[in-house]
């Protein structure tokens, strides 16, 4: 392959956005972590809710199943996205028929049409290798996992978190938050007694557009700026500081566990969009990591944010080779990890795990982008001026 | 200028529109006024309480009883029958849409009654950008937040959020300037008038559902807070404590007759019990306030004390500095006589400044500002205890996009420019049009 070429994809990426390979890769990176530096250290990689695979797991399901009777668990398909495919239940019985090969027996209506669907949505697709077909019949790859009975709401309703980061190599680990986001609400209110309305417990906007209730004209999105300075107004500055940085650890932590497992290429790169869901506790939960997050809009924000996220991709990406490669931000990333932590100091060396140590992370803030950008490729044409 | 000349031509046929509207809306649809609920339909509501919204009953015969732009018909053909042409020579020449010579405050006078605001003094909303270091000033007006609350001095309060409050002192601070504490028996209050809003449905309650649905649902922000409103709106409609602030309004609640006694004083009631009755886009007064309070009870005090205080004043007629007619005035004459050519400009295209702005000051330009400008402009309307302020935030939007203003041929051109307001900052449009513009 040529130098100049690059690719947005990791060859093997499903080991991060495939739940069963994600769930995998985190078990045994936290027994590594435990092993080499304690229980503390291992217990940062409990943000993932306990996940087991299907079939092969189904007895270990069982035995934990039988340890917390009455909590609720969620079953997801392996390799399916915008919430196809995904149901409650509390008992095993409403599994038993699943088990038996019926591929389950709630799947949604829009699941009546073939697999290898020609109905691909715009922008958004699903990412999965041609091993994937043999997968169809006669019975899929699910998780069961944990569902979280006490999320964050806000004015009664149920929500999670769309995050972007910019993956541009994995050997070092090179990756970038971006500071937009956007949290994607449910359109009903949040109750568990109704395990069967989906609409109110999955936040895909996807499975919103097809509730009785969703008018397209709201979007139910808020931009994460305007989530976090509610919060901030809620709960005080320093509460959000540490959600906030929390959440960071489950961006670092999810990438280092697929480091090695990643066939490195120093052609690729990747955009990831990252699911959270908070609880009351305001603790953040990772739901799951998307390598093709959807790119259409859903409103004229929507379409701004992702218009510029590819912009400031693209940048980062550098293909006109404009970059002197020490940059700590470009447009609206901020360089997280570079082989190591970031600090946000201005020219101060990266340190890690030292006593002022703040993270280059501004998920959340302002997005001055625009200022930024100008500002960078003009200082970056004088000190190419200044060296020819 | 006096309350009573106003009362009497003005604000009494303006009323009587408005309760024929009712009254007509009501015999059209045979609904009445008020009904008893059944003991089921009790029930239902009950369990619904937290979650009105998802309720999506046929409102589409239900139309708002008014909307911002009739009422601004009206205060433009205001007139006083006592004044005479002779007596002010500058009145004379005034060439906006409101006629009554009202005395409104000029840019030296606004200087001074905004002095916090001026250039060498700190800003949330300017100084606390991610430009300026903090310790310059973000810092030190933080900790004397926390001092204030912690002291719980109500008149410190308000001289402090003269420079804007931190976001996490906000929801406190405005409670302490409004003297909102939360005591057994407003909770218990509140819990009342919940009762009542199960025991009996009102025609209003219609009219509130529809505004939500039609306003804040369709917010890309606050949508989110649908349920809360119905659990305020309701409740508020049903609060006959409401009608003492119509002791120092010009208005008079609207009354109604019980069935066949029409006329007999002793059948009167007020209708609704609060003697408000909302108009299209009332809604929007509590919506910023979900940002801020979460707890219904809470919610419903603050909303009611900025709405006896001030909002009250941007609907109904009267002589007050900070009523509204006086508040189109004080704009109409900001513009024309600092920027004159602008001025002259849209009013020769057909394009009243007043009828663009007239929207935003009605509603305290909220759904029309991002929601943290819009609350650091509402910071500034309590610590200064007036409503001037909006008059002159929607002359200084004018004047930032003056250049643009001048190149329009329409009226339709002029609203194109001024539609999207969410991306201005208040507090630096503020202090450019007061403090840095040469006049």
């Amino acid at each position: 392959m040529d130098e100049h070429v690059r690719i947005s994809h990791f060859r093997n990426h499903y080991e991060l956005t495939r739940k069963n390979y994600m769930v995998k890769n985190l078990k045994r990176f936290r027994k590594q972590l435990e092993r080499e530096e304690g229980k503390l250290e291992a217990a940062k990689c409990d943000f993932f809710p306990k996940t087991f695979e299907m079939p092969c797991e189904y007895h270990l399901f069982v035995e934990e199943f039988r340890k917390n009777p009455g909590i609720t668990w969620i079953m997801k398909p392996v390799a399916r996205s915008q919430g196809k495919g995904i149901f409650l239940f509390r008992r095993l019985k409403d599994i038993m028929d699943w088990r038996k090969g019926t591929a389950g027996k709630k799947l949604t209506s829009s699941e009546a049409q073939p697999a290898r669907s020609a109905v691909n949505p715009p922008g958004g697709h699903d990412a999965r290798s041609s091993d994937d077909q043999k997968d169809e019949i006669p019975v899929e790859n699910y998780v069961a996992q944990r569902y979280i009975e006490n999320p964050y709401l806000v004015g009664g309703r149920k929500f999670d978190l769309r995050v972007y980061v910019l993956v541009m190599s994995y050997i070092p680990l090179r990756a970038w938050l971006y500071r937009d986001g956007f949290a994607r609400f449910s359109n009903t209110r949040f109750t568990l007694s109704s395990i069967d309305d989906q609409y109110v417990h999955l936040t895909n906007v996807a499975v919103q557009k097809t509730s009785p209730d969703y008018h397209p004209k709201k979007g139910c999105k808020w931009m994460i700026q305007r989530f976090r300075q509610y919060l901030a107004s809620k709960h005080g500055p320093e509460a959000v500081e540490t959600l906030f940085s929390d959440m960071d650890n489950i961006f670092i932590r999810s990438l280092q566990s697929v480091q090695k497992v990643i066939i490195s290429d120093k052609h690729c790169f990747e955009l990831y969009g990252y699911d959270i869901l908070i609880d009351q506790d305001l603790k953040p939960w990772l739901l799951e990591v998307n390598a093709s997050p959807s790119l259409t809009a859903s409103s004229q924000e929507d379409y701004e944010l992702k218009t510029c996220l590819l912009e400031d991709t693209l940048h980062v990406v550098d293909m006109e080779a404009r970059l002197t490669g020490r940059e700590k931000r470009v447009g609206g990333f901020d360089l997280m990890w570079n082989d190591g932590p970031v600090s946000r100091e201005e020219g101060a060396p990266d340190l890690s795990g030292m006593g002022n140590f703040v993270t280059n992370t501004h998920l959340g803030c302002v997005n001055d982008r625009k200022k930024q950008l100008r500002q960078l490729f003009r200082s970056l044409q004088s000190q190419k001026k200044a060296s020819s | 200028m006096t309350l009573t000349v106003l009362k009497s031509t003005s604000q009494g046929s303006w009323e009587k529109r408005i309760l024929k509207s009712l009254n007509s809306m009501c015999t059209e649809l045979s609904i009445p006024l008020a009904r008893k609920r059944p003991v089921g339909e009790q029930k239902e509501l009950l369990n619904k309480w937290n979650e009105m919204g998802t309720d999506e009953p046929d409102l589409s015969l239900f139309r708002p009883v008014y909307a911002p732009k009739d009422f601004l018909e009206v205060l433009i053909n205001l007139r006083n029958p006592n004044y005479e042409n002779g007596d002010s020579l500058s009145f004379r020449t005034h060439l906006g849409l409101i006629q009554v010579p009202l005395k409104v405050k000029d840019i030296p006078e606004l200087k001074e009654f905004f002095v916090e605001l001026g250039l060498t003094t700190g800003q949330l909303g300017i100084d606390d950008s991610t430009q300026v270091p903090p310790e310059l000033f973000e810092n030190e007006h933080v900790r004397i937040g926390q001092k204030v609350l912690a002291e719980q001095d109500s008149a410190a309060a308000q001289q402090y959020i003269r420079q804007g409050s931190p976001t996490a002192l906000r929801a406190e601070l405005w409670a302490l300037i409004l003297n909102i504490s939360s005591q057994p028996e407003d909770i218990l209050y509140y819990e009342q008038l919940k009762t009542n809003v199960i025991q009996h449905d009102l025609l209003v309650d219609s009219l509130i559902y529809k505004d939500v649905k039609l306003t804040a649902s369709n917010d890309d922000y606050y949508f989110v807070f649908e349920d809360y409103l119905y659990q305020v709106l309701l409740c508020f409609s049903r609060d006959t404590s409401v009608l003492g602030h119509f002791a120092y309004n010009s208005a008079s609640p609207p009354k109604s007759y019980i069935r066949g006694k029409l006329g007999l004083e002793e059948y009167a009631v007020f209708y609704p019990p609060n003697g408000v009755i909302p108009f299209h886009g009332f809604s929007m007064y509590v919506a910023p306030l979900c940002f801020l309070y979460h707890e219904p009870s809470k919610l419903y005090q603050i909303f009611r004390e900025m709405y006896v205080r001030f909002f009250f004043r941007l609907h109904s007629i009267s002589s007050h500095p900070s009523g509204i007619v006086s508040l189109c005035l004080l704009f109409e004459t900001l513009l024309q006589t600092y920027l004159p050519q602008l001025f002259y400009h849209l009013r020769e295209i057909g394009a009243q400044p007043l009828r663009i702005s007239f929207k935003w000051m009605v509603r305290a330009f909220s759904g029309y500002l991002a929601t943290d400008q819009l609350l650091l402009l509402w910071d500034r309307i309590l610590g200064y205890n007036s409503l001037e302020i909006l008059a002159v935030l929607a002359a200084a939007v004018f004047a930032f996009r003056a250049v643009n203003l001048m190149e329009v041929t329409s009226l339709a051109a002029a609203e194109a420019v001024l539609a999207d307001l969410s991306t201005l900052k208040v507090m630096p449009l503020l202090q450019i049009f007061l403090f840095a513009t040469v006049t």
